[in-house]
């Protein structure tokens, strides 16, 4: 029970601070938006139902990536984590916490770029918007642990896409399946696989990346 | 400025001669092999295995191919074993055994991806084929572990930089079988056909011929890995041997 309170009160810094200095979020929505007028004048004309909907899912990794490249800026300029290896609770805990706040922060930007989509280029589908939800868990689980490990780096932000790149590749095919396909439920599942395994895998090791 | 040797000079290198562990083939022993070995699957690729029925003397690339492929899951497989060796005994050796396969694998996985195109281009015309999910495969492991390097390097020599490349290595064989069911489902999304390569014509001089290249390239393999990591240990100790004397 301690250890989602911990989480809970990392998650709610992360909102506050979000709160307070609007950093992230303004941007990952003026991305996203500026991001399909680009597709729109890329692929002229109208787009097939197959060419939108992958934009629409290169459009969410690459806001993904914006927001992540931000996630751990703030512990790095005031020296932060090192309070958070210090403190009386689960490393995990620091993984998990940052994730639900990149998560709420994607799935806000979301919220808006689903329906603009919806009213640039095709109207959406239940499954397609099943599957950004579930395709949100594993960016936000693997990103926010690969952009710890970014961080640590001398090349700081320019690591992390490239890092996380080859490991989203599993998730574009899932989600463009899940909103392509006829069946979408095989690529549903896929995805859930996905997320349970790198979350197991995020929440076993991500205590090697803080500490030494 | 004149060198001073500090007398525990000697101590220190002594210990530091140690340092790796040692091995129970000799090197020498395991480069005669894998030459033994390669020229053997050489002569019998080329000169006793019988010609494909359908696709003709380019389906012999295929012995080295397919060898080369497993060989190169092996060291992906082995590095991940090196790397959690690592995380939790806290084996000393085992960060640089890590990335040394990694390496080995990447070097095997850019042949993979070269002899891959070879063969489709003689055999459907094109140097690169999406449908080709072993290809496709590689060139996602190929991505992401040449990003290991680009994270390896970005480090401090140290157990930070140790810790977080055996984290990444960790992560490759999760993401290996994850991306080879995700390039399976995409086969049913674009490409529905699956091609057979192994039809049911396996067996007798072709299974000889491949399993002996596959032995070739294993062996082979495990030399380099051999002979990078001694000149790896030598330049760690030479790096040591300079700071011990300035």
């Amino acid at each position: 029970m301690s250890y989602v309170r911990d989480v809970g009160a990392l998650a709610r810094k992360d909102l506050l601070l979000e709160l307070r200095a609007r950093d992230t979020l303004p941007a990952m929505l003026l991305f996203v938006v500026a991001t399909f007028v680009v597709f729109h004048f890329a692929l002229p004309g109208s787009p097939s139902r197959l060419a939108a909907s992958g934009l629409l899912w290169v459009s969410i990794l690459f806001t993904a990536l914006l927001g992540l490249g931000r996630a751990f800026v703030p512990e790095r300029e005031q020296r932060v984590l090192d309070g958070l290896v210090l403190a009386p609770c689960d490393r995990s805990a620091i993984w998990l916490g940052k994730s639900v706040a990149t998560l709420a922060f994607l799935v806000a930007a979301e919220a808006v770029a689903l329906p603009v989509f919806a009213l640039f280029f095709h109207p959406l589908n239940g499954a397609t918007v099943l599957g950004v939800a579930l395709a949100d868990l594993g960016i936000c689980a693997v990103g926010t642990f690969l952009g710890a490990m970014a961080v640590a780096t001398r090349a700081r932000e320019l690591l992390l896409p490239l890092l996380f790149l080859p490991l989203a590749i599993p998730i574009v095919v899932g989600g463009v399946g899940a909103s392509a396909a006829g069946s979408p439920g095989r690529y549903l599942g896929f995805l859930a696989l996905y997320d349970l395994l790198f979350a197991l895998v995020c929440w076993a090791s991500f205590e090697y990346v803080v500490t030494e | 400025m004149t060198p001073v040797v500090r007398p525990d000079a000697g101590g220190d290198l002594r210990q530091s001669r140690e340092v790796g562990r040692t091995h129970r083939i000799p090197l020498p022993a395991l480069a005669a092999l894998s030459l033994v070995l390669v020229t053997l699957a050489l002569a019998l690729v080329f000169f006793v295995a019988p010609n494909d029925a359908d696709q003709g003397f380019s389906q012999r690339i295929f012995y080295f191919h397919v060898s080369i492929a497993l060989t190169a899951y092996a060291c992906f497989v082995a590095a991940a074993w090196k790397a959690f060796r690592h995380l939790t005994r806290r084996d000393p050796d085992a960060d640089l055994e890590s990335y040394v396969a990694i390496h080995q694998g990447v070097i095997l996985g850019a042949l993979v991806l070269l002899t891959g195109s070879i063969w489709a281009k003689i055999s459907w015309g094109h140097w690169w084929l999406w449908s080709e999910d072993q290809l496709v495969l590689f060139l996602v492991l190929f991505l992401f572990y040449c990003a290991y390097f680009m994270l390896r390097y970005s480090l401090e020599p140290g157990p930070q930089r140790a810790n977080l490349s055996a984290v990444y290595a960790l992560f490759g064989v999760v993401l290996i079988p994850v991306s080879f069911l995700a390039i399976r489902l995409t086969k049913g999304l674009i490409h529905p056909v699956v091609f057979t390569r192994h039809g049911p014509n396996f067996h007798g001089w072709i299974l000889v011929t491949y399993c002996v290249s596959q032995v070739a390239i294993l062996v082979f393999a495990y030399t380099l890995y051999r002979v990078e990591l001694a000149g790896k240990r030598l330049d760690s100790r030479v790096r040591e041997l300079k700071e011990v004397l300035a």
